[in-house]
């Protein structure tokens, strides 16, 4: 029955070329993460501004991009957007996509974190003399970037495993593109994609470890 | 001004796939779910050291991706156990694996949220340790967890989009084939994207309503 022969050796021969490709995922994760939270926050901002064409917008998008699978949100953004004539690269679209999704998601949580902040915050903000949009740039975002940090690390688990979609619109340069370039060059399928298992495996770990560490530091009070 | 070659014929066809979708996910869910509440009520009930193998594994499928979870699954048991079966089993199997390791973590979530002193109560007052569970902590449990798992399935629904890499036709395959074909991509990705709406849609906001109708503030 098993006269499959393990050769590890091959496969770990190419392991310097996947952390190249582990490094790319990396990047395209915390990229996609950083410009998420941006473009979550402006969402939210839409969602608090009470005119309603504004909030029609927070509404499709956090309800397209929790309804819908990542994989179609990245198509949609390699295949679809080619329509109007825009080509993004393949590395473009996977952070596109990603963006997209992690807006939608962070907004969603960004909507629980503002719940757990009373209204007297905000509107002790504006008896102050500060405008609207100053008492929630200084007063209730950063309380509200704070709750939403431990989902924000979540969410950045999520993007990291989201990257290996990549390869469905020709990205070969991240980590599971590169698995997948070597599969195609050695066939060692199994030993290959295990070995990658364990890099996503440490690097989501790295990450949910490290957001409790600096978790437990930022609520040290 | 609008011209598209697709035909009642295709439409058919994409309705097969997002059959195929809902199937792969009742399969994964009702298996998953079953999974996930015995590893779940093992993980809270034997303790955190005694259930360490068994949160490790789990975590196993939380933290790598979906897709290389299949590839590598395909790849051991086609190439390493040299069994012939069927993409979709393999499928199925992956992902009642991966439900089941997100279900116990909400399992678990729901367990804790039932007060220690409760639960004794319950057992002061003569109850065995099933009688604990059926009647004290699965009502309880159940409140709080119901709203999750509602996410979690959809979240499977979604995420059963990737078994295309197992040779399985669902929804977003079948999307694909026809753009291949037909060459419309934005028409028939924005039809996919109304079919997966469609199913899901309806349970999110279930799950939206079951959420605010239970918690307690």
């Amino acid at each position: 029955m098993f006269d499959y022969t393990f050769q590890w050796g091959q496969a770990m021969a190419r392991l310097p070329r996947m952390l190249e490709g582990a490094i790319v995922t990396i990047e395209i994760a915390l990229l996609s993460m950083v410009l998420g939270i941006a473009l979550a926050i402006m969402l939210t901002v839409l969602r608090l501004s009470g005119s309603r064409p504004l909030m029609a917008i927070t509404t499709t998008w956090v309800e397209v991009a929790r309804n819908t699978p990542a994989l179609f949100q990245i198509y949609m953004a390699h295949f679809g957007i080619a329509s109007f004539g825009i080509y993004l690269s393949p590395f473009m679209s996977i952070l596109v996509g990603i963006t997209f999704n992690n807006a939608g998601y962070l907004t969603e949580n960004f909507r629980g974190a503002l719940k757990a902040i009373p209204d007297t915050q905000g509107r002790a903000g504006r008896s102050l003399g500060m405008s609207q949009l100053q008492a929630f740039r200084y007063v209730v975002m950063p309380q509200m970037l704070r709750i939403s940090f431990l989902p924000m690390t979540n969410q950045m688990v999520w993007a990291i495993l989201m990257t290996s979609l990549g390869v469905t619109v020709g990205m070969n340069s991240d980590l599971y593109g590169v698995t997948q370039d070597l599969n195609a060059l050695t066939f060692r399928t199994f030993e290959l994609f295990a070995i990658a298992a364990v890099i996503f495996y440490l690097i989501t770990k790295t990450i949910t470890i490290g957001g409790r560490l600096i978790a437990a530091r930022l609520f040290r009070y | 001004m609008f011209d598209t070659a697709l035909s009642v014929n295709d439409l058919v066809f994409l309705a097969k796939g997002a059959g195929v979708t809902i199937l792969v996910t009742a399969i994964s869910v009702v298996i998953g779910t079953v999974l996930g509440i015995i590893f779940g009520v093992i993980r809270t009930q034997i303790g955190p050291v005694l259930a360490s193998p068994l949160t490790f594994v789990l975590d196993i499928f939380r933290s790598v991706p979906l897709l290389i979870q299949l590839v590598l699954s395909n790849a051991f048991i086609g190439m390493v156990l040299q069994i012939q079966i069927s993409g979709f089993i393999v499928a199925c199997m992956v992902l009642s694996l991966y439900t089941s390791a997100y279900c116990a973590e909400i399992v678990r979530g729901g367990i804790d949220a039932v007060p220690e002193t409760t639960r004794r109560a319950a057992r002061s007052l003569g109850m065995t340790w099933g009688q604990d569970m059926r009647f004290i902590v699965l009502p309880l449990a159940t409140r709080v967890a119901l709203p999750s798992w509602i996410g979690l399935a959809l979240g499977v629904m979604k995420d059963s989009a990737l078994v295309y890499v197992v040779q399985v036709t669902e929804l977003l395959k079948s999307t694909q084939i026809l753009i291949t074909r037909l060459q419309e991509p934005l028409f028939l990705l924005i039809i996919c994207g109304a079919f997966y709406f469609i199913i899901s849609f309806p349970l999110a906001r279930l799950g939206g309503y079951l959420e605010k109708r239970w918690s307690n503030d």
